[in-house]
């Protein structure tokens, strides 16, 4: 195994660097610099550069407009992605319902969707949790009757992040409630147009509208739109929730928040001098970069395994995710210490370049441990799957 | 005085009250604020020969819990404790006639205008300047970060009138009405809600009698009110995280997953405690800081101070985060009230030096227990 880059992964990384750099604009760039939200027009815009080059969707299969990339190449290029900063790519479109549709869909929906997914010509978002069901998802109520050729769908999701943008939602739905819990549950395709279908925003603590609150009341589902199997949703959603694993660790966004950092600190002056300067900030600086090393490494190690084994995903792929996010987070909170005293104020416009947007970006980070199978899942796989507990 | 508090938040400081208080001009309740004046928690810091009750720091500190428990937005801290502590120990006795028994009635307010910006870890750094003419002086400089700036009927200004941009002796303290003209204030809200202003001031006048305190000696007087502030600032963030924990606790025994409250789960019983005893060791050493303030010794209060700064850095960080993990989702969200403590403790972490700026401080001192 491998434990560095090889010569042709160097050069496909410098083919995807020149790439961001001719066509990466100044202001997509600056949008994320200052936040962790995503643009929507500027997603869009990005998603169909990619894809026009034959890399919106590179995880995927070669007939569906997949680049036929190893996962450490796929790897190599969202990092290079998140380094820029360009737009994250919206991973419930293209990490999350297209692999599903690939591989549990009909051809009618993969003719249907997949190619709108690749060009961005749809916004997905995804209708899991509920206010009830959130570490205990399969515990999920929202209903699905079937009616002749429809289904009849009732109850409520949260937590729908970009619903506001959505042009379709995929669900969880409940379609046999006799059966043990998991059992029961299909997975539904569902038209945000649909009437009976209700969009409330929920603010965040840092100001922001991100997540939502959708309700469908008596929403009538064409049953084309069912995935696979009717009750055997439950599957297709955990295969759904380890699908973004070349993403899960998020390398790229605590590399390039540690790149600032070091900017930030080097104009910051702390004891009148830069910040930067400080033996014990510059300790703490490495202490993060040796943490995020071992966790670069690791990845190498889970992505070289499952290449060599294109089997199911390997529950060590829970280490990115815990570790992913606790170094995310810990990036976001390094840079709200390197303002010290300018942390306290919100967003203002006399203070308005990416510095302004550090500790509202620091408050909206804690999500990264919360969702997609919360920090405490990820650690009951490792200690059920992995270590046998 | 502590149950009248402890009554009057209760039935006027809900969540929702919160809110409104924010939502509304000034960003906080005058009504509260008389009702604070009457229980005589205006009063209580200052000494009996100036209108007040004689508190010590020990009583500011038990006030100071009960705000935070309620994370208030009125300027008890800026007015009472840090403008306050420089009236307390500058202010001449016509100036407690005309300043600080309107302080204690309520209706005066004032803001310590010191920091500058870019001037973190350099405390005597003081770049707005103080020229004498005759019997007046002239003041021009920008101040950053000026507490509750906005509604201020006073605010106290440090400024240079000798020595060097850092030097600790050369600085003077002005009693300047904000309404003069050539002050410019631009108001904006914390990441708590509560409300600061950068002020920018160009060459205002001020008579000879506005200063409080001797010329060039403000420094010592700004650096003794900032422990006393420290201090305060401790105790609130105690009171924050208590009650941060306990509604962390309630919802642990409330919320079900699985079938059992998730309380019912080890790993998170053995997370709730690690916060409690964050909090408690947070607690300890506010205890230690309010009543090392009662000293004397100038070098031990400012190890004190420091050192609980340092724990109540690193208690809040972990309660806050792990309070808002618990809780989820419903953690990050507006409309719910953890989150909004969260805030608050990321917000009195950074307040008057971080953790590490603190044992920065500390590590250039002999020692905590070589003073013993």
């Amino acid at each position: 195994m491998e434990l560095q880059f090889n010569a042709d992964e160097i050069a496909f990384r410098e083919e995807v660097r020149a790439f961001i750099a001719d066509n990466l604009t100044e202001e997509m760039k600056q949008g994320m610099l200052r936040g962790g939200y995503l643009i929507r027009d500027h997603v869009i815009e990005w998603q169909r550069i990619l894809n026009k080059k034959g890399w919106g969707v590179p995880h995927w299969p070669v007939e569906w407009g997949g680049a036929g990339w190893s996962p450490i190449k796929q790897s190599i290029f969202t990092e290079e992605l998140q380094l820029a900063p360009a737009p994250r790519p919206l991973s419930f479109s293209v990490y999350m319902v297209g692999p599903v549709i690939i591989e549990f869909g009909s051809e009618y929906q993969k003719k249907r969707f997949l190619p709108r997914i690749a060009n961005s010509d749809d916004w997905w978002c995804q209708g899991f949790s509920e206010p009830d069901a959130g570490s205990d998802l399969a515990s999920l109520k929202t209903n699905a009757r079937r009616e002749g050729d429809y289904y009849i769908v009732n109850g409520q999701k949260t937590w729908t992040s970009y619903a506001q943008y959505a042009d379709w939602i995929f669900c969880l739905v409940r379609t046999d409630p006799t059966v043990k819990k998991q059992m029961g549950i299909s997975f539904l395709l569902i038209d945000m147009k649909t009437p009976g279908i209700t969009v409330r925003p929920i603010q965040t603590i840092d100001g922001g509208h991100e997540v939502n609150e959708v309700f469908f009341d008596n929403v009538k589902v064409p049953s084309e739109n069912l995935v696979g199997e009717e009750n055997k949703g439950w599957d297709y959603a955990k295969f759904l929730l380890s699908a973004e694993r070349v993403n899960l660790a998020r390398l790229g966004v605590s590399k390039e928040r540690l790149q600032r950092a070091r900017e930030l600190a080097a104009r910051t002056p702390y004891q009148g001098r830069p910040l930067l300067e400080h033996d014990g900030f510059r300790t703490k600086l490495a202490a993060l970069e040796v943490e995020l090393k071992a966790l670069e490494i690791t990845q190498l190690r889970v992505l070289s395994a499952e290449g060599q084994s294109h089997g199911a995903p390997d529950p060590a792929s829970s280490i990115l995710k815990v570790k992913g996010s606790e170094l995310q987070q810990a990036t976001s909170n390094l840079l709200v210490q390197i303002l010290g005293p300018d942390a306290l104020r919100r967003q203002d416009d006399a203070f308005d370049d990416w510095s302004s947007m550090i500790t509202a970006n620091y408050f909206n980070w804690r999500k990264v441990s919360i969702f997609g199978g919360s920090n405490e899942i990820q650690k009951t796989i490792i200690a059920k799957s992995i270590l046998g507990l | 005085m502590q149950d009248s508090l402890v009554r009057l938040l209760q039935r006027s400081y809900a969540f929702d009250h919160r809110w409104k208080y924010e939502a509304a001009t000034p960003g906080w309740s005058r009504e509260i604020w008389a009702q604070f004046a009457e229980i005589g928690l205006l009063a209580l810091p200052f000494t009996s020969e100036s209108g007040g009750l004689d508190g010590t720091p020990v009583d500011t500190m038990i006030v100071m819990e009960q705000l935070g428990r309620h994370i208030t937005l009125e300027p008890y801290l800026s007015t009472i404790v840090m403008a306050g502590g420089i009236l307390r120990r500058a202010a001449s006795t016509e100036q407690h006639e005309s300043i600080s028994t309107k302080v204690i009635d309520g209706s005066l307010i004032v803001s310590l205008a010191h920091t500058e910006r870019g001037t973190f870890g350099s405390p005597s750094r003081v770049g707005t300047q103080a020229v004498r003419s005759g019997d007046l002086w002239q003041i021009s400089g920008h101040k950053s970060c000026v507490l509750h700036g906005d509604s201020a009927d006073l605010l106290i200004i440090s400024a240079r009138t000798s020595g060097a941009p850092s030097d600790a002796k050369g600085i003077t303290l002005f009693a300047v009405d904000p309404r003069a003209t050539n002050i410019n204030i631009q108001s904006y809200a914390l990441h708590d809600g509560q409300r600061a202003s950068d002020i920018q001031i160009n060459s205002v006048l001020v008579p000879h009698s506005a200063l409080i305190g001797c010329v060039d000696d403000g420094f010592r007087i700004l650096q003794s009110a900032e422990y006393e502030t420290l201090a305060a600032v401790c105790a609130e963030a105690v009171g924050v995280m208590s009650e941060l924990h306990q509604m962390t606790v309630d919802y642990l025994k409330q919320r079900k997953q699985f079938g059992v409250p998730i309380g019912n789960f080890q790993a998170l019983q053995h997370r709730a405690a690690d916060m409690y005893i964050a909090l408690e060791q947070a607690r300890s050493m506010a205890m230690y800081a309010a009543m090392m303030s009662q000293t004397d010794d100038k070098t031990a209060i400012a190890q004190a101070v420091s050192s609980a700064k340092v724990q109540i850095g690193r208690s809040a960080k972990l309660i806050g985060e792990e309070a808002v993990q618990m809780f989820g989702g419903i953690g990050v969200t507006m409309e719910f009230k953890a989150g909004h403590y969260f805030k608050k403790l990321t917000l009195l972490e950074q307040f008057l030096g971080h953790a590490d700026h603190h044992l920065e401080l500390l590590t250039s001192g002999p020692g905590l227990f070589e003073l013993e």
